[in-house]
């Protein structure tokens, strides 16, 4: 890899500040990554800014109900946590299948979100596609088995590879973003970002000299919620197909439903077709089957993935049961 | 940049280049060679070490990301000559036919055997899903690890 300088600040006003340092300056928090594309030649900065050590890493109660993540906490640390698990256990899930025993102890909340694609053009310094400047997505009409069925009619067809990113939507987290000039705070639905010819070689709205320092959960409410990973295999291999759902209850009936679908879009897709399906409806294993229909309603396979539309609607499918708290 | 980092219990102070792999500062810098390197890309997991005694890919990890940390290698494990009770499972359940993946295995299991104490198969599997075995078969090592908590057979 290329040689460069390397920062360890302590708090998070000297890291903002090293992100403007000049050159290209990239955050590192585990490394899982970061560490691969540097290897790879991929991301070539001149700092690296260590922000483990600047960056809270601890879950806190806000004022009304909710919970603060801090970007720095560890994946297993999520996958463990008792009022993440009580209280968002699609999240905990999620966390939990996350890689390897090594990747969870060393992964972050802010890494996995702020991860790249994991496309295997997009891996290879070889392939120039849009997403490193170059003017063609080589999955689009090449070896596209495991990239998108939805919102792919832009440039660049990826599948967002975060697992965190999908259940947080589904919750209806919030991010805040910081920088030397200021703080703002993004829905995490509005953070991720569709590819377009202008936005194509970013997957998020995060700016270089930004730094995603929380992860805000709402207060859950009277809610059920499952997640539901289809995998080549069981453990350690991202997933083919996920889906999170989120049921807001009233009684033995769902009043409103957040239905997430993970590696299947360039950014954790809405299922709206079948939230709305699942509104008003009892929860029920009538209910799971509605809602696997209308979550795939609308999908444009590539050459080689037309077989995620089936483990998609599987994925939805057990997620709603996961909620009604059947095994699946 | 000077870096102090503590390995095995040993501290050591150096001035390394930020882009060294703690991997390599491990075997090159330090000789200790028991660290292997497979894939270098965060994938066969030969390369485990203790990171503040967690699990963690020494080929992912920069070796002034350890600075002010304590590092713990397959070098630390046996005491006086003696192994540790995991490493004398493995030799028993025959857990290594080439032994290059063996450190790396060893160290992931020590910390899920310390957090661990009485696991059930399956969580066994799935602790040892990050590193990658071409000779065994794996059944073996997850034979090894029941012995090491005191169970005859899985």
């Amino acid at each position: 890899m290329k040689a460069f300088a390397y920062v360890n600040p302590s708090n998070e006003s000297d890291a903002l500040a090293a992100l403007r340092s000049g050159g290209i300056v990239r955050p590192l928090g585990g490394g899982q990554d970061l560490l691969a594309r540097l290897k790879d030649y991929l991301d070539e900065p001149d700092r690296l800014v260590s922000v483990k050590g600047a960056l809270n890493r601890e879950a806190a109660a806000t004022g009304d109900g909710g919970l603060r993540i801090g970007a720095a906490m560890r994946l297993f640390e999520v996958a463990e946590h008792p009022e993440i698990l009580k209280r968002y256990p699609a999240l905990a899930e999620a966390a939990s299948t996350v890689g390897s025993p090594q990747i969870r102890h060393q992964g972050t909340v802010g890494g996995n979100l702020n991860q790249r694609p994991r496309c295997w053009y997009f891996r290879q310094e070889e392939f120039v596609c849009f997403k490193k400047g170059g003017n063609r997505c080589f999955a689009a009409d090449g070896e596209n088995q495991y990239h998108s069925i939805f919102g792919n009619d832009g440039p660049s067809k990826i599948v967002h590879p975060s697992s965190l990113a999908v259940p947080l939507v589904a919750y209806g987290a919030r991010f805040r973003l910081a920088s030397a000039s200021g703080e703002r705070e993004v829905a995490a639905a509005d953070y991720f970002t569709l590819p377009s010819m202008q936005t194509v070689q970013k997957e998020n709205v995060l700016a270089d000299d930004e730094l995603l320092t929380h992860v805000i959960l709402p207060a859950p409410g009277n809610v059920r919620s499952g997640h539901y990973e289809v995998r080549f295999k069981e453990s350690r291999d991202w997933p083919m197909a996920f889906a999170t759902v989120v049921l807001a209850m009233n009684g033995p009936s769902i009043d409103s439903a957040r239905v997430v679908l993970g590696a299947v879009a360039p950014v954790p897709w809405r299922a709206e077709d079948a939230e709305r399906v699942l509104r008003g409806r009892l929860l029920d294993d009538a209910a799971a089957d509605v809602a696997g229909e209308a979550a795939v309603r609308g999908a444009k396979p590539l050459a080689q993935n037309a077989y995620k539309i089936r483990i998609t609607r599987t994925a939805v499918k057990r997620a709603v049961l996961a909620a009604a708290g059947r095994s699946v | 940049m000077i870096v102090e980092v503590e390995v095995n219990g040993k501290r050591h102070r150096r001035d390394l280049e930020p882009r060294l792999l703690l991997s390599d500062f491990l075997r090159q810098d330090l000789q200790l060679t028991g660290t292997h390197v497979g894939c270098e890309h965060g994938v066969c997991g030969a390369c485990t070490v203790l990171f503040d005694g967690e699990p963690a890919r020494s080929c992912l990890m920069l070796a002034v990301q350890a600075d002010g940390h304590k590092v713990g290698t397959v070098e630390g494990l046996a005491v006086v000559n003696a192994l540790s009770p995991l490493q004398a499972a493995f030799r028993e359940a025959h857990a290594l036919q080439c032994g290059f993946c063996t450190p790396g295995f060893l160290m992931t299991l020590t910390a899920f055997l310390r957090d661990t104490p009485n696991p059930g198969p399956l969580e066994i599997r799935e602790a040892l899903s990050g590193n990658l075995c071409r000779c065994t078969g794996y059944q073996h090592i997850v034979e090894a690890v029941s012995r090491a908590c005191g169970h005859p057979r899985p």
